[in-house]
């Protein structure tokens, strides 16, 4: 093999490459990190995917490659999909945002939609939800449901989007019930039905009788059904296939209406980037039908909730609070900004134990 | 009735068409597995085996089948060593990992200074750590007679905490705003791996892994040491009396396989992954497994496996947004290279005869 000669056939094709896009149909490329029958996160990315055929018929291609690992192996199927001529790439995991950048540099034709990460560029948005909002309800319906007053927490990953899930359960959980203490275990992982599945049997063991997720899979669903008297939430999905119990509620990720206008953008010739942060209020996080296992009135309290959430007229994050080692966080009536959530890294008071170093 | 008959002698013939008897096997069977999935079988096979190599795009795809088999040729390598001594190590993904963190992190012990001598010094961290990993089971089996197999397999999962908690402590990125991961060594010109020639895929992992290829031809052809591996891999009590030190066996094979291993993970945070993160590692120790197997231990055969392993990822890759194939019906693909060849391996050392039913 000549590099030099591969070399300039790689410079002429990338060129070919980008000049291709100018053709009838967009196509939109979607990277997953677990496999669309996932039932949770990347199940509702696909049908954020699904739904964009729907609105746009045969105007839009899609394509997708499922369980790609994060690292040099996304920025190949990146890369991939660009070459195949793809308008606009939805990237839907945070360890897939350098990546993004890479291969968006050698494509300035090609638009990037990176979740939740935070890095942009001209041709690279970002976008998240605010599924701290959803916590909120969950945690206040735990609260009151709880009998043992302890509540096993899966977290994934030690990451700000997964502690700032856990601060605002807990906020909400405490405040509907004083005596409630979180158990939480890690468990390093999106996907992976084994060991949630333990995860959930070891908080089970330990006496919680409510289990919230930060993992993506139905299995710990699956071992609160087989314990009996736990509820859970579906998570990223509605995993109502497990409603009414042990699944009281859940929380929906709803990428459709984000991805539909992302994708006219792109048609329209209006796409710019930019960095998108949305609740409850704009429809991005939607909170699953409260199933007949909770009491009429924590239902309509959760649902109050809710709609303050929605309409803005409540933050989840409001003062006074304070952090887990005792000092002043926010004053009374002051709402934690953008900032600070976006990098959380802290516990707020009350929490035990310490964020994985 | 058909009885298996053991050969006096392997049969050589055999073990070089088997690696090729099994990958058409694969493509049979693989393909029948698409046509039921509803897909154009000849189209399926032929996408993840030609489009790589000769489709529109293979200026890209080329170079990165390099990126793509250099970590496993590496580690082949070095585990094929040991498994032709019957030196089992498993764990070349911890290595990977330790190697990966090592030699990151002597990298980022020098941020932000700008010297030539950083990399050739996390080159030689990348290599210790997975020295350091390996010589553990080597040290308990010499010194304590335990199970290399499973040692080593267990340290897998020690590493994978350590790179959880380094991602999240040690080496977090500082300007990181708090998410796990270090920082981006592409983007630290001193520690950065980078390709030799731009667009090649040629990077220094894939320079190693051709030298550890030589390497290993000539040890294992043309060395002492190398006569004494082969030798106590297949006749243990002649090694014995060849005055074969087995403690040293076992050092030197865990010991060398865990470099080589150490040195891929270093290449590949260095390069093209660029950082450590809680998911660094993909399972390239365990595929290498696969991969020095299907190259029959042979160092010429695992640059070919590790070849042929690369061009499945990428072909699958292409084949799942081009045909829309699950990446489940790939992996049991990739799975099936693996059955197959360990079937048809029966056929070197064994001879299938038709028998008359004789009364007893």
């Amino acid at each position: 093999m000549k590099f030099k000669s591969l070399l300039t056939t790689a410079a002429i094709a990338l060129g070919l490459a980008t000049g291709a896009v100018a053709q009838d149909k967009t196509k939109v490329g979607f990277v997953y990190v677990g496999p669309v029958g996932d039932g949770g996160w990347t199940y509702e990315h696909n049908k954020g995917r699904l739904a964009i055929e729907e609105e746009f018929g045969d105007k839009v291609e899609t394509v997708f490659v499922e369980s790609v690992p994060e690292g040099p192996d996304a920025e190949r199927v990146m890369t991939q999909m660009a070459l195949e001529g793809a308008d606009l790439i939805f990237t839907t995991s945070f360890g897939y945002m350098d990546p993004t950048i890479n291969v968006a540099k050698k494509f300035p034709n090609v638009k990037f939609e990176h979740a939740t990460g935070y890095k942009m560029a001209d041709n690279v948005s970002v976008y998240s939800a605010r599924f701290y909002e959803g916590r909120a309800v969950q945690g206040h319906i735990a609260g009151k449901m709880t009998e043992s007053n302890i509540i096993g927490y899966i977290g994934s990953y030690p990451i700000p989007e997964v502690i700032r899930g856990i601060n605002s359960a807990y906020i909400h959980a405490k405040k509907a019930n004083p005596d409630v203490q979180f158990k939480i275990v890690w468990a390093y992982t999106w996907f992976d039905p084994a060991k949630e599945a333990d995860a959930a049997s070891v908080l089970i063991e330990q006496g919680a009788d409510v289990i919230l997720q930060h993992t993506d899979s139905t299995a710990p669903q699956a071992a609160a059904q087989e314990a009996g008297n736990v509820i859970t939430f579906g998570q990223a999905s509605d995993m109502s296939e497990y409603a009414p119990k042990p699944r009281v509620s859940s929380i929906i990720d709803n990428w459709g209406p984000y991805y539909i206008a992302r994708t006219r953008a792109v048609m329209d010739g209006t796409w710019t980037s930019s960095n998108t942060w949305d609740g409850i209020g704009p429809g991005m996080v939607e909170i699953g039908e409260i199933s007949d296992a909770v009491p009429a009135d924590i239902k309509e309290e959760a649902l109050a909730l809710k709609a303050a959430l929605a309409d803005g007229s409540y933050h989840a994050f409001t003062g006074p609070l304070k952090k887990q080692d005792g000092s002043d966080w926010l004053a009374e009536g002051e709402v934690a900004d953008d900032g600070t959530l976006a990098g959380m890294n802290f516990y707020v008071e009350g929490l035990e134990g310490d964020i994985p170093q | 009735m058909i009885v298996l008959e053991k050969r006096p002698q392997p049969s050589r013939a055999w073990s070089y068409a088997t690696p090729l008897v099994a990958v058409l096997a694969t493509m049979v069977f693989g393909g029948l597995l698409f046509a039921i999935l509803g897909k154009n079988p000849v189209q399926a096979i032929g996408t993840i085996f030609w489009e790589p190599l000769f489709g529109e795009f293979a200026f890209y795809y080329r170079p990165q089948l390099l990126v793509k088999g250099a970590p496993l040729v590496l580690i082949a390598i070095g585990l094929s060593l040991g498994f032709r001594a019957g030196i089992w190590n498993i764990g070349a993904e911890g290595q990977y990992i330790m190697g990966a963190i090592f030699g990151a992190g002597a990298g980022l012990a020098f941020y932000p200074l700008d010297a030539w001598y950083i990399f050739p010094i996390m080159v030689v961290a990348g290599a210790f750590g997975g020295w350091l990993w390996a010589t553990i089971p080597a040290l308990l089996k010499v010194r304590f007679g335990t199970n290399e197999i499973l040692v080593s397999l267990m340290l897998v999962y020690v590493a994978e905490q350590m790179l959880a908690s380094v991602s999240l402590g040690l080496l977090k990125n500082p300007e990181g705003f708090g998410f796990p991961g270090s920082r981006n060594l592409q983007s630290y010109e001193s520690a950065h791996n980078a390709e030799l020639i731009a667009g090649s895929g040629m990077h220094w992992g894939v320079v190693a892994a051709f030298i550890a290829v030589i390497f290993a031809y000539v040890l294992l052809n043309r060395h002492m040491l190398g006569f004494h591996i082969r030798l106590t891999g297949e006749a243990p009590r002649a090694a014995k009396f060849a005055g074969v030190n087995p403690a040293r066996l076992i050092l030197f094979c865990l010991g060398i396989s865990g470099a080589l291993a150490g040195l891929a993970g270093m290449f590949e945070v260095s390069g093209p992954s660029g950082q450590i993160s809680i998911d660094f590692n993909v399972g390239y120790g365990f595929t290498a497994i696969i991969v020095a197997f299907l190259g029959r231990l042979h160092p010429v055969g695992i640059l070919l496996a590790g070849g042929l392993m690369a061009l499945t990822y990428i072909g699958g890759e292409i084949a799942q947004s081009q045909l829309g194939l699950p990446a489940a019906a790939i992996q049991v693909f990739q799975g099936m290279l693996l059955f197959f060849l360990l079937a048809f391996d029966l056929l070197t050392n064994f001879r299938i005869r038709a028998a008359r039913s004789e009364v007893a």
